[in-house]
């Protein structure tokens, strides 16, 4: 990468079947584009997501990570959000203590009929870190 | 025959792990008729280079116990993993990095400085910190030096099994011995211990309800010791749940919760990041404000739940970092 060349942060999206994911699909079918620098990972429910896979996606090059999910209330599985929220509030404060700025992870609820929330949702997050820079974490 | 030979070092450690073989009181003597121990600094007078003179591999097998954070200690594991046939980690520091891998989450001139300037027992007015060479009255001194992060031992070179525990329990040794003098040892990489978390056999797990619910992480101080009930029921934080079994529950009975010296079981990549998603999940709380306040009242949640894992953790702490 040249030095004049725009940074372009890896993103990795773990987005919720029912809502996030189905915003995603509405997003394409919609053809609302956003900038492609977000690898999406479905799973069943937000809280499907352990804290240690959000630490392995920082681990193997992201740069932020998203985790999407049903709004409060809206959940598949009834309290799965809940669940996720109060983890990533704790793991918020870990990421602190690690040197890694909370902006890099971000929770957001979308749910399945929000297909501009989606774009306008991963364009800002995209754009965030973009200007944040490369974590450029040094373990192995 | 001769004897099988085998070594025992430390590196950074508090102690601890060479008193755990001296604990094995009387058990110790089959060990030693059995075997020669050809290298054991803080117990006999050994000379490094009673080791560099040995053929590779003439150790049967060495315990080293302590993290890595100094290049004598690197430089030394690297000659005993040359020499000896197998490499035990003894010890939650040489296993997970251990206590002293908490200082992966500071920098290496900050936790000189700490050290050497800041504690208010220190007098050191001209700000000196320890250096790698130094003149004194025309001579030269040398010192190892500091490494910026502490490593586990099997970030160094390659370790054949472990033996967990701060310190490990003398059971778990003698174990190790006779596994090792028998040739009953377990596929390479095994962690000497039992397989299950804390839990499965913990002397609490029946009070424990299939339901857990906190409005508050309490400290030790704020209940009543009941002996019957689990920790987690009262609100104190255990890391009984991601900690593998084997220490015979020494800090349960004496009415200590979990700390996790025995490290995750074998599914868990993060006992820190595992400690943290279950306990999560017992907050009694949906509304933000109140969550952020529940989880206020743990203190030094990084620090609890990496106590004896940071080194070895994804993350492996505050270090190397580029950016923010
Ligand atoms: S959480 Fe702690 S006290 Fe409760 S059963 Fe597990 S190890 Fe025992
Ligand atoms: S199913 Fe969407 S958050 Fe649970």
């Amino acid at each position: 990468m040249s030095s004049s060349s725009r940074f372009e942060p890896k993103i990795v999206g773990f987005i919720c079947k029912w809502c996030t994911s189905a915003a995603a699909d509405l997003a394409g079918v919609s053809r609302l584009k956003y900038q492609p620098n977000v690898v999406s990972l479905r799973v069943m429910c937000s809280s499907r997501v352990d804290p240690e896979h959000i630490l392995q996606a920082f681990k193997g090059g992201a740069d932020g990570v998203l985790v999407g999910g049903c709004h409060p209330g809206d959940c598949h599985y009834q309290v799965g959000n809940y669940q996720t929220r109060k983890r990533i509030m704790m793991l918020l404060e870990i990421l602190k203590d690690m040197g890694i700025s909370p902006t890099r992870l971000r929770l957001e609820w979308i749910s399945a009929s929000e297909g501009a929330k989606f774009q306008d949702t991963m364009n800002e997050f995209i754009n965030t870190i973009r200007e944040l820079g490369p974590l450029g974490l040094k373990v192995k | 025959m001769s004897k099988p030979k085998v070594a025992l070092y430390w590196c950074s450690s508090c102690g601890g792990c060479e008193e755990s073989v001296v604990d094995l009181a009387q058990d110790i003597l089959p060990v030693t008729s059995a075997v020669d121990i050809i290298f054991w600094p803080v117990a006999m007078d050994f000379k490094y280079s009673d080791i560099e003179v040995l053929q590779d591999g003439e150790i049967a097998a060495t315990l080293i116990n302590g993290a890595i954070r100094m290049d004598e200690q690197e430089h030394i594991a690297k000659l005993l993993r040359k020499k000896s046939q197998l490499i035990i980690a003894h010890g939650s520091c040489a296993h997970l990095g251990g206590v002293v891998g908490l200082a992966n989450f500071y920098k290496r001139e900050d936790v000189l400085g700490e050290a050497f300037k800041e504690v208010p027992t220190v007098k050191n007015p001209k700000g000196i910190l320890p250096q790698v060479k130094t003149e004194e009255a025309g001579r030269e001194l040398e010192l190892p030096a500091l490494h910026d992060t502490v490593k586990t031992l099997d970030q160094v070179v390659q370790v054949d099994y472990y033996i967990p525990g701060c310190p490990p329990p003398p059971e778990l040794i003698k174990n190790a011995f006779a596994a090792i003098l028998e040739n009953k040892l377990p596929p390479k990489g095994t962690v000497l211990a039992e397989k299950k978390a804390l839990c499965d056999s913990c002397s609490r797990k029946e009070s424990k309800p299939d339901k857990i619910k906190l409005s508050k992480f309490k400290r030790l101080y704020e209940v009543e010791w009941d002996p019957e009930k689990c920790f987690l029921e009262e609100g104190i934080i255990c890391l009984g749940p991601s900690t593998r079994d084997g220490c015979g529950e020494r800090c349960i009975k004496a009415n200590f919760p979990c700390r996790g010296c025995f490290g995750p079981t074998d599914e868990v990549l993060d006992q820190g990041a595992k400690s943290l998603s279950y306990l999560a999940s017992l907050i009694d709380s949906d509304d933000e404000e109140e969550v952020k306040k529940i989880i206020d009242s743990i203190p030094d949640m990084a620090g609890l739940f990496y106590r004896y894992s940071l080194a070895s953790s994804i993350l492996r702490g505050n270090i190397n970092r580029g950016t923010k």
